[in-house]
C-alpha cells in the first residue's frame, strides 16, 4: 500500500475543468478535419418490416450527395455482422448487420446511409430515399414474445428465446421452501430505461488512401475494444491500421460501451470514398438506437423461518434483450444479475432462472448498474415485503440476516465470493444521521393530519471492478478484464501515464495523477494522464462496471512500483551503494541514515536517458508497462435511506430527504466520489419515480424524445446527503472498491420502499415502477385508510 | 444564401448562410465556437444556451438569420482578461460538472438566473435551471455552485 499518501484521499479540484467550463473541451462533434463529408441514416419507421427494395435514385441526384449505401452493399463488400462479447451455453446469436439487409427489426433500425457534402444536405437526401417496406406484426414486451404465436424476431431463434440460464442449487432451494414458516411472493416489473447521456453519440472516420491508415474519433467508453471488434470482426481492417480516439466524452452510463452500426458504416464509407465521414446523432436517434437498459418481468419467492431468517430465494426472470444482441447484452441479466441475488444477506439457498428474449425493440444492454439495480430491487423489495408479512420492522429483519463482518471472505450460494464488508456498520452510521424512532413518530403524527410520509431503506451490496479475466472467460466473456498502464518517465523527471481506462466524466486526469504522483513522490503537476487514444495507449479494456479505480489505478500503481525499482538500481549505482541500502523518500534516493548525500528523481531520470553511467547490463530509459488482472470483483455496500411524502389527492411523490452511506473501500478523491454518488442516486431515483420507455402496440417508441421521456430536472431532485464507512478491499493493492454505480444500484429500491411505506395505511402492498402520480392516484382511488 | 451580421463575444461577424441554418450550427460550424453544444432536437436539454442581447436563449431553436443585428455571448465569451467568470469559478470550485457536456449551457443559464435574481433560494435556483438537463451530477453540486457564485457577486 502507498506509503506517502499526500494526495490520495484529498479533494483536489479537477484539472479537466478549466477547459470544460470555458468551452474549450474537445468532444467528437467538435473535431474538424478538412474535406469532411456527412452521414445521415435512413431508419425504419416500422418495428418490424420486410425490406422489399430501396430506391435511392432521387437522393443520389441531389447535388453534393456522394453516395447512398444499403445493407446489401455492405454485405457485398465483406462487412461482417457486429459480434457479441459474452456468450452463454446454447445462446442464439442472430446476425446483427450494421445496416439491415432484408428485414428491419425495431423502429429506428438503420437500413441505408447517405453521404453528402454537408449535414443538412445529407438529411435532405435521406428523406428522398424510398424504402419499400412490407410491415409485419411486431412484439415489444418480453413476456408477450414468449407466448405461442408471437411474431418471430429472428428465424434462427425459435420462440424468440435467445437463452435460458440458471444459477444456484435448485433442490436445496426447493427444500428450503418446503420447510419454511413463511413464503412471500411477489411479481415485479423492472421497466425499460433509456440512458440519455447528454452528449449524443458521434463518430468521424478519416481514411488515408496513401497509407491505408484510418483514424476514427468515436464517443466510446473503451476505444481499444472498439478498435479490436471493428478490426477483427466487422470491417477486416488490420488492427494496427485503425486508430481509435475517444476524446472528451459527454457521459456514457454504459450506452457508449457498445460497437454500434453507425460507426461501422461510417468507417467503411470513409474507406470506400477516401474522404472523412462524420455522423452525429440527433436526440431522436439516441432514443431509438442507444442501447436501452433494464426491462425485466420477475417472479420472486422468499422463504423465511418464524424468526425472520431468510431460508431461500427463488427468482424467475424474463429479460427483454431487444431486436439484436449488443456487446455485453447476454451478461447483464445473468452474471451481473443472478449472482447479486444474495444481497447483503445470509440466504443459504438461492435459485434463479433467466430467459433472454428477442423483441422488436431497441437492443437492451448495460445501463448504469447493469443487472445489479434489478437484483437489488428484487432483494430489497422482498425483504421489505417479508418484514411486512411477518409484522417485523424492516431494519430488524435486515439485521437478523446480514452477513456478519467475521464471515468475510463470504461465499454466496450464487457464485460470488464477497471480499470484505461490514453491513451493520454502514447501517449504524446511517442511523446516526437519521433518527429513525423520531421519524416513525413524525410519520404517525403526519398521518393524523392526512399527510403520508414514508421511509425506505436499501442495505445493498454490489459487485464491480469487473474481473478477473480467467473467471470471466470461463463464464463466457470473449475478452480479458484486466487493465493496462504505461508509466513513462521523461529525461527531465516529468511523467506521462497512459491508461487503458477511459474517462467520460469520472475525472481520471485528476484522480489517476493523484495516485501516480503519490507513488512516484513527484509533484502532481509533473504527471500527465493520457487516455482514450489507441495510438498512444498500448492497450486497454476501458471503463464500465465501476472498474477504473479498482482495476485501472491498480495497474498504474504497479507501473510506478516497477519505475521505482529500476530508478533505485540507477540511484544505488550513482551513490556507489548497495541497492538494498537505498531508500526513496520525499523524492530523493539516499542510503538509509544518510539523507545528506542523495540523488533526486530528476537526477536518476536524466541518467536513465543519458546512459553515461548505468549499472552494468541495465537498459537505458525509464518506462514500465503493467497489466493488472485482479483475483476477484470488489464489493461496495452501504445503506441508503429515502424519505418521501405522497400527496393523497394527486398521487404525487415528493422527495423529502435522501441519505447515502456507502462503503467504497479507500477513496482517492472524496469530492469526485461524492459527485458520482449524487448523480448515481439521481438516476436510480428517476427510475423509481419518473423515467419509463414505452412502446405502443405497433412497436412505436412513444417516449422517443426529451419531451415525453421524463429525465430528472433540477427542481425534481432534492439534495443528496453523502457519508461513508471505509472497509478496504484486499483485491487490489490500493484497497479501492468502485464508486460509479452504487448510487443507481441502491437508490431505486430505497425510493420504492419509501413510497410503499407511505402508502401502507391504505393496504397497498406493492406497485410497479415508475411510481408516477397517475399510477399512485389510480391505486388510491376508492381506498380508505385502514 | 443570405447575409447575416451579428456580434459574437464582442466581435462583429458577417457571413453568408443558408436561411435555415440554426444559430447553434452557425456558432459551432461557421465560427468554430464549439463550446456551445447540441444535446437534443426539442429544446429540452439547454446545452446550446447562449445569451442573445443579454437573454438566455436556446440557440438550437433559432435560425442564425433571426439573430441578425444582435449581440451573442457564448461560453467562450464569459471569462474576461484570463479571469474566469464567477459562475465558471464556482462550477470548478464546487465540482459542478462531471462530463462537462451540459456545462456551457448550464453556466450561461446560471449567469442569467443570477442577473435576474442575485440572491436566489435553493428552490429558486432549482426552478431557474429547469431548462437545462444534466445527467451526471444529480444537480446537487450545480446548486452549490450557483449559491457560491451568488455569494461572490
Amino acid at each position: 500500500m502507498a506509503e506517502t499518501n499526500k494526495l490520495f484521499g484529498a479533494s483536489i479540484k479537477r484539472r479537466e475543468d478549466p477547459r470544460l467550463i470555458t468551452g474549450k473541451g474537445n468532444f467528437v462533434d467538435d473535431v474538424k478535419v478538412p474535406f469532411t463529408t456527412y452521414a445521415a441514416f435512413v431508419r425504419s419507421p416500422h418495428a418490424h418490416a420486410r425490406i422489399r427494395g430501396i430506391d435511392a435514385g432521387a437522393a443520389k441526384k441531389l447535388k453534393g450527395v456522394l453516395a447512398v449505401y444499403t445493407g446489401k452493399d455492405l454485405v457485398a463488400s465483406g462487412v461482417k455482422p457486429i459480434p457479441v462479447g459474452w456468450l452463454l451455453p446454447n445462446i442464439k446469436v442472430p446476425a446483427f448487420h450494421p445496416l439491415a439487409v432484408d428485414r428491419a427489426r425495431h423502429m429506428g433500425e438503420a437500413v441505408a446511409v447517405v453521404i453528402a457534402e454537408s449535414p443538412y444536405l445529407a438529411r435532405d437526401a435521406a428523406e428522398l430515399v424510398e424504402v419499400d417496406y412490407e410491415p409485419l406484426p411486431a412484439v415489444t414486451d418480453g413476456a408477450a414474445a414468449l407466448q405461442q404465436g408471437a411474431p418471430a424476431v429472428h428465424d434462427d431463434a425459435p420462440g424468440n428465446v435467445c437463452f435460458r440460464w440458471s444459477l444456484g442449487d435448485k433442490s436445496a432451494t426447493d427444500a428450503a421452501f418446503k420447510g419454511a414458516a413463511k413464503v412471500v411472493k411477489q411479481s415485479f416489473r423492472n421497466h425499460r430505461l433509456i440512458p440519455n447521456a447528454i452528449e449524443p453519440r458521434a463518430c468521424l472516420a478519416s481514411a488515408q488512401p496513401g497509407t491505408g491508415d484510418i483514424t476514427l474519433w468515436v464517443t466510446s467508453q473503451n476505444p481499444h475494444v472498439h478498435r479490436l471488434i471493428m478490426a477483427a470482426f466487422v470491417l477486416g481492417i488490420p488492427e494496427h491500421k485503425l486508430r481509435v480516439i475517444s476524446p472528451d466524452v459527454g457521459g456514457g452510463f454504459g450506452s457508449k460501451i457498445f460497437i454500434y452500426p453507425e460507426e461501422c458504416a461510417v468507417t467503411w464509407a470513409s474507406r470506400a470514398l477516401s474522404r472523412p465521414v462524420k455522423w452525429t446523432a440527433e436526440r431522436r436517434e439516441s432514443f431509438l438506437t442507444d442501447s436501452h437498459g433494464r426491462d425485466h418481468h420477475t417472479e420472486a419467492e422468499m422463504a423465511l423461518d418464524a424468526n425472520g431468517r431468510i431460508r431461500g430465494l427463488r427468482v424467475k426472470t424474463i429479460a427483454n434483450l431487444g431486436a439484436h444482441l449488443t456487446l455485453f447484452a447476454p451478461c447483464i441479466p445473468t452474471y451481473l444479475y443472478g449472482t447479486l441475488l444474495a444481497g447483503a444477506y445470509l440466504t443459504p439457498a438461492i435459485h434463479v432462472d433467466v430467459t433472454g428474449v428477442f423483441t422488436h425493440t431497441t437492443p437492451v444492454d448495460a445501463y448504469r448498474g447493469a443487472g445489479r439495480p434489478e437484483a437489488t430491487y428484487v432483494v430489497e423489495r422482498m425483504v421489505d415485503l417479508a418484514a411486512q408479512e411477518l409484522s417485523m420492522d424492516p431494519l430488524d429483519l435486515r439485521r437478523r440476516n446480514f452477513i456478519p463482518p467475521e464471515k468475510f471472505p463470504y461465499q454466496t450460494p450464487v457464485a460470488l465470493l464477497y471480499d470484505s464488508g461490514n453491513y451493520a456498520g454502514a447501517l449504524d452510521k446511517a442511523l446516526g444521521l437519521f433518527d429513525y424512532a423520531a421519524f416513525r413518530k413524525e410519520q404517525q403524527a403526519a398521518r393524523k393530519q392526512g399527510r403520508y410520509l414514508g421511509v425506505g431503506f436499501s442495505t445493498y451490496v454490489e459487485a464491480c471492478g469487473l474481473a478477473p479475466s480467467q473467471v470471466a472467460g470461463a463464464l463466457g466473456a470473449q475478452a480479458g478484464l484486466y487493465e493496462s498502464a504505461t508509466v513513462r518517465v521523461h529525461p527531465t523527471g516529468k511523467v506521462t501515464v497512459f491508461t487503458g481506462s477511459h474517462s467520460h466524466g469520472q475525472g481520471h486526469e485528476t484522480t489517476f495523477a493523484q495516485v501516480a504522483a503519490d507513488e512516484l513522490q513527484v509533484p502532481m503537476e509533473d504527471v500527465e494522464i493520457v487516455h482514450g487514444d489507441t495510438g498512444q495507449v498500448p492497450f486497454g479494456m476501458g471503463s464500465y462496471g465501476s472498474r477504473s479505480a479498482a482495476v485501472g489505478t491498480a495497474a498504474i500503481y504497479m507501473g510506478t512500483q516497477k519505475i521505482k525499482e529500476k530508478a533505485k538500481k540507477i540511484a544505488a549505482h550513482l551513490l556507489e551503494a548497495n541497492e538494498k541500502d537505498v531508500v526513496y523518500e520525499s523524492g530523493k534516493f539516499f542510503v538509509k541514515g544518510s539523507p545528506d548525500r542523495s540523488k533526486s528523481f530528476f537526477d536518476v531520470s536524466l541518467m536513465a536517458y543519458l546512459a553515461h553511467n548505468l549499472p552494468k547490463g541495465l537498459e537505458p530509459g525509464l518506462e514500465a508497462i503493467s497489466f493488472f488482472d485482479p483475483g476477484n470483483f470488489v464489493f461496495p455496500f452501504g445503506t441508503h435511506i429515502c424519505v418521501v411524502e405522497v400527496e393523497r389527492n394527486t398521487g404525487l411523490v415528493k422527495l423529502v430527504r435522501y441519505l447515502a452511506v456507502d462503503d467504497l473501500g479507500r477513496v482517492i478523491n472524496p469530492m469526485i466520489v461524492d459527485g458520482m454518488v449524487h448523480g448515481g442516486v439521481a438516476q436510480g431515483v428517476s427510475q423509481a419515480l419518473w423515467e419509463h420507455a414505452e412502446y405502443d402496440e405497433n412497436g412505436q417508441l412513444i417516449t422517443g424524445s426529451m419531451m415525453n421521456y421524463s429525465l430528472p430536472k433540477a427542481d425534481d431532485m432534492c439534495s443528496v446527503e453523502v457519508a461513508r464507512t471505509e472497509t478496504p478491499t484486499p483485491v487490489n493493492p490500493l484497497g479501492i472498491k468502485g464508486a460509479g454505480e452504487t448510487g443507481t444500484i441502491a437508490s431505486t429500491a430505497a425510493v420504492a420502499n419509501a413510497v410503499m411505506d407511505a402508502l401502507s395505511p391504505f393496504g397497498i402492498r406493492h406497485l410497479d415502477m415508475p411510481l408516477t402520480p397517475g399510477r399512485i392516484w389510480e391505486a388510491l382511488r376508492g381506498r380508505k385508510e385502514a | 444564401m443570405t447575409s447575416v451580421t451579428l456580434t459574437v463575444n464582442g466581435q462583429s461577424e458577417t457571413q453568408k448562410v443558408e436561411p435555415r441554418l440554426l444559430l447553434v450550427h452557425f456558432l459551432r460550424d461557421v465560427l468554430g465556437l464549439t463550446g456551445t453544444h447540441v444535446g437534443c432536437d426539442t429544446s429540452q436539454c439547454g446545452a446550446c444556451t447562449v445569451l442573445l442581447d443579454g437573454a438566455a436563449v436556446k440557440s438550437c431553436s433559432l435560425f442564425a438569420v433571426q439573430a441578425e443585428g444582435s449581440a451573442i455571448t457564448t461560453i467562450e465569451g464569459l471569462a474576461k482578461g484570463g479571469k474566469l467568470h464567477a459562475v465558471q469559478q464556482a462550477f470548478w470550485d464546487q465540482h459542478g460538472l462531471q462530463c462537462g457536456f451540459c456545462t456551457p449551457g448550464m453556466i450561461v443559464s446560471a449567469c442569467q438566473l443570477l442577473e435576474r435574481n442575485p440572491n436566489p433560494s435553493e428552490t429558486e435556483i432549482r426552478a431557474g435551471l429547469e431548462g437545462n438537463l444534466c445527467r451526471c451530477t444529480g444537480y446537487h453540486n450545480i446548486v452549490k455552485a450557483v449559491q457560491q457564485a451568488a455569494r461572490a457577486r
